[in-house]
């Protein structure tokens, strides 16, 4: 094993550095990439397990990490062409979202049924995280098919919020926040069908982006509205969201709706640092009524700080978005009912007999969904054909796309008079757990704020704009943009970031408990 | 529009191919009708002359060169498989006997 850490640097400071800091000190042979995923194992193992823990992680993958750690490690120790050819964050670790196929680790996507399921392939961006020779650190916890807003909704447990162990960490993607969050790792991919990274991200203090609807490829993504679902970075700022967008974006021909537009540069975005003569606009339909005060606080400070960067600040209204939870919940089933489908218990994935004759393979199917489907996957599939049947298309499904019609030309009229939209990313911070469990309709008005972009394919990022008076819990900035211009987000994103942390003297998760009891606690650590 | 009962999650759920006890359709009717009641005002947002959109960024005609890539072998395909002979889907009967 290579040790350089020339400066001393302890594994409790390595993990508090941003992608950017350790792509630093790993191409200057500060630290090497082993001493750097193995700090960030060792946060897993001290943080993640036991009855108390964050429980981001569903598989650690502790093996290939340090495989692929040493690899970037003898690589640069040998010098010449292929050192120089190594990518800017070769050797920075990275967790995925389980619901992104893997090969050599197992995807579950949160549910009992595709419990050790292994897949045969990579998805397109675990592809270019191999290329890039990030190592991964394992799969995260995530609402089963990412169905859900709070991570309750895992078959194997909910994940915590390391701001409040017993808060939940958002969902659907609460594991790839809280690891990030907890300083378990870097970075984190992520899947956003209604707001899966960013209300995650706006709970957990961190940074998530959901890129333009094909502006990442989604091929290995366990699909659950294909209409909506879209791939993206998490990560604890800004910058680093953008390394990883510019790692995992551009186009696929192995993904029908991917864009073919080349990918901008999302890096340099991200460090023009300057917003001066920007119209950045105010969603009227999206801050006031239902968002909690400290919320409501923190983004009318953020406007304040816009502003002072020279940023105009406009209000734009988008009547037709009071219409987009609506119309997200029966698009959504009615893609997701369609979507399962395949998990029959023919091809992949658990397979249940049921108990009485007859043996026919209709009550295989049965049998096998109603064991292996959790209460909010069956919900949704339930739904879904509702939507979907003769005698209610029409009304429903057809009617919800009529919608997105009318959220789209929303968009277009606010995107006439503003580059970047502002809105809170969520109307409250985290709840607790099990507090919405039994409502599923509560439930679903938390992506009251971040829906409106996935049905009409626009950008959208979150990133932490303090916490509420009434909680000290995290508060989250959404900004929005028109499509194919995700690199307005990087820029307004990292100056008001960078306005915020000047204002609290650092980053917010400097301030979030160091989860220290939980290593010391008896069966901390898996 | 028609509120959702006992008697259609039923339906539905044979449509889905999900076996539900009688406890699990009780609960399950009560929770689809409130969340059919808070989707309804879709209904009436649009006007006819509203056109419907499937997808937010079409694209037509996505093809690519007809050249052979990878495919799976059938170890590969079958490697996830409950149940699998000569290299098959092994699955039980689809049709009843009788």
């Amino acid at each position: 094993m290579t040790e350089y850490n020339t400066t001393g640097t302890s594994a409790s400071e390595l993990i508090r550095n941003s992608a950017a800091q350790l792509a630093e000190k790993l191409a200057a042979r500060e630290v090497s990439a082993v001493e750097v995923t193995q700090a960030h194992l060792d946060r897993i193992a001290a943080v993640d397990g036991g009855d108390r823990g964050v429980h981001a992680f569903l598989h650690v993958n502790t093996e290939e990490a340090l495989a692929v750690a040493a690899e970037v490690d003898n690589i640069r120790a040998a010098g010449g062409a292929a050192a120089e050819e190594l990518h800017a964050l070769a050797g920075v670790p990275i967790a995925v979202k389980d619901l992104i196929v893997t090969v050599g680790q197992p995807t579950t996507a949160g549910s009992k049924i595709l419990e050790g399921w292994h897949s045969p392939y990579d998805a397109t961006v675990v592809k270019k995280l191999r290329a890039a020779k990030m190592p991964i650190l394992g799969k995260t916890n995530l609402d089963e098919f990412a169905m859900g807003s709070s991570t309750e909704h895992s078959a194997f447990g909910p994940t915590r919020n390391p701001w409040d162990l017993d808060r939940i960490p958002g969902g659907s993607g609460g594991g790839s926040a809280a690891a990030v969050a907890a300083f378990e790792a870097p970075l984190a991919l992520g899947t956003d069908t209604g707001g899966s990274i960013r209300q995650p991200g706006a709970v957990t203090g961190t940074v998530g982006v959901k890129p333009t609807y094909g502006g990442v490829s989604r091929y290995g993504a366990i699909a659950m509205a294909s209409s909506l679902d879209q791939i993206g970075p998490v990560s604890r700022t800004v910058l680093d969201s953008a390394l990883l967008h510019q790692v995992i974006g551009g186009h696929d021909p192995f993904d029908s709706t991917s864009l073919p537009d080349p990918l901008a540069d999302l890096v340099a975005a991200a460090c023009i640092g300057n917003i001066e003569g920007m119209k950045i606009g105010i969603v009227k339909e999206l801050h006031g009524e239902g968002y909690q005060a400290g919320v409501e606080n923190r983004f009318n400070e953020s406007l304040e700080l816009l502003k002072q960067a020279g940023a105009e600040i406009v209000e734009v209204s988008c009547p037709n978005f009071k219409y987009a939870l609506g119309a997200y919940y029966l698009i959504m089933p009615s893609e997701a009912s369609s979507n399962l489908a395949k998990f029959d218990g023919v091809r992949y994935g658990l397979r249940v007999l049921p108990e009485d004759a007859p043996m026919t393979i209709e009550r295989v199917m049965g049998a096998t969904r109603a064991a292996g489907f959790g209460d909010e996957v069956k919900r949704r599939i339930i739904l879904g054909t509702y939507a979907l049947s003769a005698g209610y298309y029409d009304a429903y499904y057809g009617s919800a796309q009529k919608v997105r019609t009318l959220i789209q030309r929303d968009f277009e009229a606010a995107f006439a008079k503003a580059d970047v939209l502002v809105s809170p990313t969520a109307p409250t911070t985290a709840f607790k757990l099990g507090e919405k469990l039994d409502d599923p309709l509560a439930m679903y008005l938390n992506d009251v704020a971040t829906i409106p972009a996935n049905m009409a394919g626009v950008p959208g990022l979150s990133l932490p704009g303090g916490l509420a008076d009434e909680d000290g819990l995290p508060v989250g900035i959404q900004l929005l943009a028109p499509a194919r211009e995700d690199a307005r987000l990087y820029r307004v994103g990292a100056v008001l970031e960078s306005l915020l942390e000047a204002k609290w003297g650092g980053p917010i998760l400097a301030s979030a408990p160091s989860l220290t009891e939980l290593v010391t606690t008896p069966g901390g650590s898996r | 529009m028609a509120a959702i009962n006992r008697d259609d999650v039923a339906h539905l759920a044979r449509l889905a191919h999900i076996e539900m006890s009688p406890d699990e359709l009780d609960r399950m009717a009560g929770e689809l009708a409130v969340i059919v009641d808070a989707v309804k005002s879709v209904s009436e947002a649009a006007g006819d002359d509203v056109p419907a959109t499937s997808h937010p960024i079409p694209l037509t005609n996505i093809f690519r060169e007809d050249v052979v890539g990878h495919t799976f072998t059938a170890e590969e395909a079958l490697s996830g498989a409950p149940d699998a002979h000569e290299k098959r889907f092994k699955v039980p009967a689809i049709l009843d006997e009788d």
